[in-house]
């Protein structure tokens, strides 16, 4: 951010040095590089993990883990655009991302996205649990790092490994209540890790032009697009055990575990067109539609255990 | 020795950009401070009890 005065003054000497330029970033630029929309689905698994775990958390200190789990994901999207910023520039579908379009400096990027990985993973240690906070740290460092730093632009499983950053949040929400694991935030773990391959790639499918410009190693670009597809449908399929866990193993009530059944099988259904579709135009609509189910999936899972948890506390209380 | 020296003047989109920054980082500090206090407010004297 900008602390250039109205009328600063800057010495030029003999050496060239670099033409000092105002920033002309609004805030709304700033909030952009959070990735919002990605950071409401975090924030949402994040809720869940705090709510349905057992023992209590006052609600100052569940909001609290919760801003800390939002804004620490938003660090991690922001240093994402920072390092992305190349590739980005010469993808369509984030060509007017605030670094590519010159709004946010990438220096200026790049603090931003420091000072709140350290707010978010401190102010959780200092204020709710430190094993928490060890946790999102590892989560932000796993997702820059890991995902976009390595993986990204060198195997077209980076979204299959890398998808393990977007699994923490509710493991994250699960310790900052109980402060310890059990197997119970595993299975919402694991729910997010097979549902990411299926919801990446089907977008994947409709930029591939896109990533192969770029030169990054999306499954389509490196193995074909029908290879996707089959790959697509068989992370569908592992996805609906996975999905129906919780139930099966006792941990969830039988609303749940009808809801992950059969938005399972719609989710198979629509993976298997993506399969059956030929390419082109056809294709592309039935892997937006799965696209777009994908996010109704996993959201509509996670209400319902919300929703069952809930509504066992107001049972629990009546009776 | 002589030195050159410039001026960046800003624009008013440019200062108002800017006030505008200032005023969010104003304000995120400002909740950060509430936060503190609410939380220390809330946990009593066992604020300083972290356990891992």
């Amino acid at each position: 951010m900008s602390l250039v005065s109205d009328s600063a003054e800057f010495a030029t000497g003999g050496t060239a040095s670099p033409r000092y330029e105002p920033s002309i970033a609004s805030v709304g630029d700033y909030l952009s590089l959070m990735k919002p929309r990605v950071m409401s689905l975090v924030v949402f698994t994040a809720l869940v993990g705090i709510m349905i775990a057992p023992g209590h958390i006052h609600p100052v200190i569940g909001f609290t883990a919760l801003l800390c789990i939002a804004v620490g994901a938003g660090a991690a999207g922001t240093l994402n655009m920072w390092y992305d910023a190349d590739i980005d520039a010469v993808m369509t579908r984030t060509s007017s991302r605030a670094i590519p379009r010159g709004r946010v400096a990438p220096g200026e990027a790049l603090a931003f996205g420091a000072v709140l990985a350290a707010f978010s993973v401190g102010v959780l240690g200092l204020l709710v649990s430190w094993a928490a906070a060890a946790l999102l740290a590892f989560t932000i460092f796993f997702y820059v790092v890991v995902y976009t730093a390595w993986l990204k632009r060198s195997t077209p499983q980076n979204i299959v490994i890398g998808g393990a950053a977007g699994a923490f949040p509710p493991v994250i929400g699960w310790v900052a209540t109980t402060g310890g694991i059990s197997l119970e935030p595993c299975l919402l773990f694991l729910i997010i890790f097979f549902w990411t391959p299926p919801h990446f790639w089907s977008l994947s499918l409709v930029r591939a032009d896109d990533y192969a410009r770029a030169r990054i190693p999306m499954l389509p670009v490196v193995a074909g697009m029908q290879e996707t597809r089959r790959q697509i449908l068989l992370y569908s399929a592992v996805l609906v055990p996975v999905g129906a866990a919780p139930w099966l193993l006792g941990y969830a009530h039988v609303t749940y575990g009808v809801t992950a059944v059969v938005a399972g099988a719609a989710m198979v259904a629509l993976a298997w067109r993506v399969c059956s579709e030929p390419e082109g135009e056809r294709g592309g609509r039935a892997a937006r539609r799965l696209f777009a189910f994908s996010i109704v999936y996993l959201f509509v899972l996670f209400a319902v255990l919300l929703v069952e948890d809930g509504l066992g506390v107001f049972i629990g209380r009546a009776a | 020795m002589d030195e050159k020296r410039q001026t960046i003047v800003l624009s008013e989109e440019q200062k108002r950009r800017r006030r505008m920054r200032s005023i969010a980082i104003a304000l995120a500090l400002g909740a950060l401070v509430i936060l503190f206090y609410v939380v220390t407010l809330v946990k009593g004297p066992g604020v300083l009890n972290r356990p891992l």
